[in-house]
């Protein structure tokens, strides 16, 4: 019956099981991620780190969380 | 004395020494290297967050961004879809509009897909970003970039990496006079000489990774890279004496006993 209240969603590859109602914030938060050395993508679409609060998660959803690394 | 400096999108850099920050042992010797190297622009990608542990130190603790420019690049891209995903998140990271295109076409030699390169740059272009472009010496294929749009034209001197020094000075002398953005050799620099020969063909600035990360000393070939393109750049400002088969002494007869 509790895994009613989860959702499954894929985090850059990785399978996660999150609450319902869960929003891009409290997935970032979660994860600690640092939110101003990153950018976020749903679905394929970037997302304005301003609404990270407004997004709430849906079942097989997929994020991409990336940053900076080195590279030529 | 005037100042030269080099200008790519209205912004202003006193070095043309441009580094990339792969393949080092670490970032702690990136680091190192390019302070020694006083670039002031520095290459990076765009990867996924390791999400399993994101208390490791990153890139952006080492090398601030806020002192030397980070140049967002497109490494690993075949598609001009993929390598406009990258740049668009990477503006995002940070508000980055100045980027490095490189769409790659073929694995083994890393040669640029100009076809898909230029509609990339059109793209990108249109949407605000100053692209400046790796692109493949092909003066026709560079003046289409050009026109559409690329804040900077960097050709290679030889595949990426090869550290094989600039297999095409022709194409390159012939760039440089239709080129009207700033032309920067981007991959295939081996030895400070190169540098130097880069900057003597009259390029604005030099794109070196592979040959001072992979250097046995790393810290001294940054410093030897600094000072190569700077000594490239002031022998082709100076105007060089024109060459000639027959000695011309360089003591007067006169007084001679």
């Amino acid at each position: 019956m509790k895994k009613k209240n989860k959702i499954k969603i894929v985090v850059n590859g990785k399978h996660l099981s999150v609450k319902i109602k869960f929003s891009l914030k409290n997935l970032i938060e979660k994860l600690k991620t640092p939110i101003n050395k990153v950018a976020i993508e749903l679905n394929e679409e970037i997302i304005d780190k301003k609404k990270l609060s407004k997004i709430f998660l849906k079942n097989k959803d997929k994020i991409e969380i990336v940053h900076f690394i080195g590279g030529g | 004395m005037n100042l030269d400096l080099l200008k790519i999108a209205n912004k202003k850099f006193k070095s043309r020494l441009i580094v990339g920050t792969g393949k080092y042992k670490n970032m702690q010797e990136c680091a190192k290297a390019i302070k020694i190297s006083g670039a002031q622009i520095v290459t990076v990608a765009v990867r996924r967050v390791n999400i399993s542990d994101t208390s490791k130190p990153i890139l952006m603790d080492y090398i601030d961004p806020k002192k030397i420019m980070y140049l967002p690049n497109t490494a690993g891209c075949f598609t001009s879809k993929d390598a406009l995903r990258t740049l668009r998140l990477a503006r995002e990271i940070g508000g980055w509009k100045i980027v490095k295109l490189e769409v790659l076409g073929d694995k083994k030699n890393l040669f640029p897909d100009m076809i898909e390169t230029l509609k990339s740059t059109e793209v990108l272009t249109k949407e605000g970003f100053k692209v400046m472009v790796y692109c493949n010496d092909d003066p026709l294929m560079c003046k289409r970039l050009e026109n559409s749009g690329a804040a900077a034209i960097m050709p290679l001197a030889a595949p990426i990496g090869s550290g094989l020094g600039i297999q095409n000075k022709t194409n390159i002398k012939i760039l440089r006079n239709q080129t009207k953005v700033p032309l920067i050799i981007d991959a295939g620099i081996g030895q400070a000489s190169d540098a130097v020969e880069a900057m003597e063909l009259g390029c604005d600035a030099v794109l070196i990774n592979t040959a001072i990360a992979k250097a046995k000393n790393p810290f001294q070939m940054a410093e030897s890279m600094k000072y190569a393109v700077i000594s490239g750049r002031k022998s082709f400002l100076s105007g060089r004496i024109i060459p000639n088969l027959r000695g011309s002494a360089s003591t007067t007869n006169k007084g001679l006993i």
